[in-house]
C-alpha cells in the first residue's frame, strides 16, 4: 500500500483508550472512537459526562493523561492545537470583540502571513458562504446570536481544515433558530464533504444531524451507534432514558410483567391505553392509574402507575377527539405488543 | 410611616431621585476639583508685579514665555517627561507577566496571596519608604553591598559611571530615582492589567490558538488588544504621579529639577503662584495629549 492510500484509509479521529482525570474527578475513562471521513458525528450526553473534555483533547486543547489522539492516522497527542488541521466553532463562538466581521473571519489567513487584500477577498467569500457579507464591516459586538453563529463557522472553515469541531453550536439560539441551523449545519456538511464532530446535550439535535451518535455517561461511551439503532434498540438503561426518554422496566417488574428476568425499554408511543374490548395477541398488558396527562399538541403525554409503584409514559397520539383520554385518576389498562420491548444490558 | 410615604413620592420621580442623590458629589467635584482647576488655569495668565512680587489679575501670558523661553525651564519639563515615560514602559513590562499570571493562572489562594502582596506596599507611609530607599540605594547600602558580595561591582560602576543618568551612587544618581519611582507606582500599572486580562474570556484565545496562531502571535493580535484599556488606565497612574511628583526628586537622585518640585518652589520659597500655576498645567496637557493618543490607538475601543 502507498503512504496515499494509507492515509485514504485511515479514519479522520482516533483516541485510543485515551484517559482525563481533573484531581479526582475522572472525565475521560479509557474512551476508544474512530470517526471516518466525512461523518457528521455528535458526542451526546448530559453535562459532566466527558463529552466536551473528548472535544477538547481532538481539538487540542487539553492533553490526554493517558492514550492517544490521533487525526488523519498520524499521532497529534503532543501536538498543540495551532499546529492541527482541526477548527472549532465555540460554544460563546469566541469571536474577537476588537475586529470587525470580515477581520474575524479572516484571522486564521493573517496568522497565516496571507495578504492583506487576498484575505479579505476570501473572507468575504466565506460570509457570502453563510450569507453574510453585507455584514462584513460591522463589529463583532453588534450581532444577533444566530449571526456570531454563522461568522464562528465562517471563521473556522477559512482555513479548510479536514474536521470542523462544534461546541455546543445551537445551545445558545432559540428554537426557531435552532431548527433553522439544524437544516444549515447538515447541509453545509453536506456540500463540503469535511469531517463534522459536534458536542450537545440535547438527544433531537444529535438524532437529526448526525449519522452517527456516540452517547457519554459518567467519562464512558455507553453506546455508539446510528441515530435509529440508539432510538430503536438502546444497550442500556441509560441510552434508553437519555435518547428519547424511554420507559426502563427493572428486572423485577419486568419478571411480573413478561416472565423474564431481563429489563428493558418501551418507548412511551408504542403503548396503547386499553379502552374496550381485549388486546391483541401478543400484547403485554398491565393495568394502573392515570396519574396526570401532559398535552404536547401533537400528542399527549400521560404518566400511569403500576401496582408496582413503577411509573410508565404513554404517548397517545391527538387524535382531535376530547374524550379519547380517560380523566385522570382513573384506572386504566395499557398494553405494548411483546416484540416491542428491547432488552437492556 | 414618614419613611414610607417618603418612599411613595420617590418612586416614579426617576430624575428627582437621581438629582437628590447626585447633588453633594457633583457639588463637591465642581467646586474643590473643577473650580480649583479652573482658578490654577486662570492663575497661569496672571501678571506678578516685578517690584513688590504680587500677583495682579491682569492676563498676560509672559509667565507661559517665561516657561518654554528659558531652556534651564525647558530642561525641567524634559527630564520629567523623559523620567515618566521610562517609569511608565518599564512598569508596564513588570507589570505584565505578574498581572497575567494573577489573571489567567494563578488559584483562588494564589491570586489573594498576589493582590495583598501587590496592595501590601501602599499601606505603608509615602514618605517612610522613599527614605528607606535613599538607605538602601546609597554607596553603603544593602544593595551596593550585596553586589559587591556577588562579585558584581564592576557592572554597578559601569552603569554608574554611564553620563547623565549615572552618579556616585544609585541614590544620587537617575537610575536609583528610576527605580524608586517604579516601586512607587509599580501597582498602579498591575491591578488595572489584571482586572483588564481576567476579562479576556479564555475561549478567545482558545480560537485564536484553533485558528493556527502561535503563542507569541496570540499574544500581539488578542491579548494585547483586549488589554490596552487596562494598559491605558495603568499607564495614566504612572505616567501623572510621575509627572507630578516632587518628593521622590528631592530625597532620591541627582540634583537636576523636576516639574513637582519647581511647582513646589515657585508656590512657597519663591512666591511665584503665576509660574508655578504654569508648570502645574504642563502634566494636565501631557495627560490630555496622551489620552488623546491612546484614544487614536484605538486603547478603548474594546471598552
Amino acid at each position: 500500500m502507498t503512504d496515499q492510500r494509507k492515509r485514504d484509509a485511515s479514519p479522520a479521529i482516533e483516541l485510543r483508550e485515551a484517559s482525563r482525570a481533573f484531581g479526582p474527578v475522572v472525565a475521560l475513562d479509557r474512551i476508544s472512537l474512530t470517526i471516518s471521513p466525512g461523518e457528521f458525528f455528535a458526542l451526546l450526553g448530559p453535562s459532566g459526562s466527558g463529552k466536551t473534555t473528548c472535544l477538547r483533547l481532538i481539538a487540542g486543547f487539553d492533553h490526554p493523561d493517558s492514550g492517544q489522539v490521533l487525526l488523519d492516522g498520524v499521532d497529534v497527542t503532543d501536538i498543540p492545537p495551532f499546529e492541527r488541521n482541526v477548527n472549532t466553532v465555540f460554544q460563546d463562538y469566541a469571536l474577537f470583540p476588537h475586529m470587525n466581521v470580515a477581520d474575524n473571519v479572516a484571522y486564521g489567513l493573517r496568522v497565516r502571513g496571507v495578504a492583506a487584500a487576498e484575505r479579505r477577498k476570501r473572507a468575504l467569500e466565506m460570509l457570502d458562504l453563510v450569507q453574510l457579507e453585507s455584514f462584513a464591516d460591522r463589529r463583532s459586538t453588534q450581532l444577533s446570536g444566530g449571526q456570531k453563529q454563522r461568522v464562528a463557522l465562517a471563521r473556522a472553515l477559512i482555513n479548510q481544515p479536514k474536521v470542523l469541531l462544534l461546541d455546543e453550536p445551537l445551545g445558545a439560539l432559540d428554537l426557531k433558530l435552532r431548527e433553522e441551523m439544524q437544516t444549515e449545519l447538515k447541509s453545509l456538511q453536506q456540500r463540503l464533504g469535511i469531517t463534522f464532530v459536534f458536542v450537545t446535550h440535547d438527544q433531537g439535535e444529535a438524532l437529526s444531524m448526525a449519522n452517527r451518535v456516540a452517547v457519554f455517561n459518567a467519562g464512558r461511551i455507553e453506546q455508539l451507534d446510528t441515530p435509529r439503532a440508539l432510538y430503536t434498540r438502546p444497550k442500556t438503561a441509560f441510552v434508553a432514558g437519555f435518547v428519547g426518554s424511554a420507559n426502563v422496566v427493572e428486572s423485577d417488574l419486568a419478571e411480573r410483567l413478561t416472565g423474564r428476568r431481563q429489563a428493558f425499554a418501551i418507548r412511551p408511543e408504542l403503548i396503547r391505553i386499553v379502552t374496550n374490548g381485549a388486546p391483541p395477541p401478543d400484547h403485554v398488558v398491565t393495568e394502573g392509574v392515570l396519574e396526570n396527562i401532559l398535552y404536547h399538541g401533537a400528542s399527549s403525554r400521560c404518566h400511569v402507575r403500576t401496582g408496582d409503584g413503577a411509573v410508565l409514559a404513554v404517548a397517545q397520539a391527538e387524535s382531535g377527539d376530547a374524550a379519547a383520554l380517560p380523566a385522570p385518576g382513573t384506572r386504566v389498562r395499557i398494553s405494548w405488543p411483546r416484540a416491542s420491548a428491547v432488552p437492556l444490558e | 410611616m414618614v419613611a414610607r410615604s417618603v418612599s411613595r413620592f420617590l418612586h416614579g420621580r426617576q430624575g428627582f431621585y437621581l438629582a437628590l442623590l447626585l447633588a453633594p458629589p457633583l457639588l463637591w467635584l465642581g467646586t474643590v476639583y473643577l473650580a480649583s482647576l479652573f482658578a490654577l488655569l486662570a492663575q497661569s495668565f496672571y501678571a506678578i508685579d516685578e517690584f513688590t512680587a504680587r500677583v495682579v489679575p491682569e492676563l498676560t501670558l509672559k509667565t507661559y514665555r517665561q516657561l518654554v523661553g528659558h531652556p534651564a525651564n525647558v530642561d525641567i519639563v524634559l527630564r520629567t517627561v523623559l523620567m515618566a515615560v521610562a517609569v511608565t514602559l518599564a512598569s508596564a513590562v513588570i507589570a505584565f507577566p505578574v498581572a497575567n499570571y494573577m489573571a489567567r493562572h494563578a488559584g483562588p489562594r494564589m491570586k489573594a496571596l498576589f493582590y495583598v502582596g501587590v496592595m501590601l506596599p501602599m499601606w505603608t507611609s509615602y514618605l517612610v519608604k522613599v527614605y528607606a530607599w535613599r538607605l538602601l540605594l546609597a554607596k553603603e547600602g544593602i544593595i551596593s553591598w550585596a553586589l559587591t558580595g556577588l562579585g558584581l561591582q564592576g557592572p554597578l560602576d559601569r552603569l554608574l559611571a554611564v553620563p547623565v543618568v549615572g552618579g556616585p551612587s544609585l541614590a544620587s544618581s537617575y537610575i536609583g530615582m528610576f527605580i524608586v519611582f517604579v516601586y512607587m507606582w509599580l501597582p498602579f500599572m498591575i491591578l488595572p492589567l489584571a482586572a483588564a486580562l481576567e476579562r479576556v474570556p479564555q475561549s478567545l484565545l482558545q480560537a485564536s490558538a484553533d485558528l493556527g496562531a502561535r503563542p507569541g502571535q496570540t499574544f500581539r493580535t488578542v491579548v494585547l488588544p483586549l488589554a490596552l484599556p487596562g494598559l491605558a488606565a495603568g499607564s495614566i497612574f504612572t505616567f501623572s504621579l510621575t509627572l507630578g511628583d516632587y518628593i521622590i526628586p528631592s530625597v532620591v537622585g541627582a540634583p537636576g529639577y523636576f516639574i513637582g518640585m519647581m511647582v513646589y518652589q515657585q508656590q512657597g520659597t519663591a512666591g511665584n503662584m503665576p509660574l508655578a500655576a504654569a508648570f502645574s498645567i504642563v502634566p494636565i496637557v501631557l495627560i490630555a495629549i496622551y489620552l488623546a493618543l491612546a484614544r487614536r490607538m484605538g486603547a478603548f475601543d474594546a471598552l
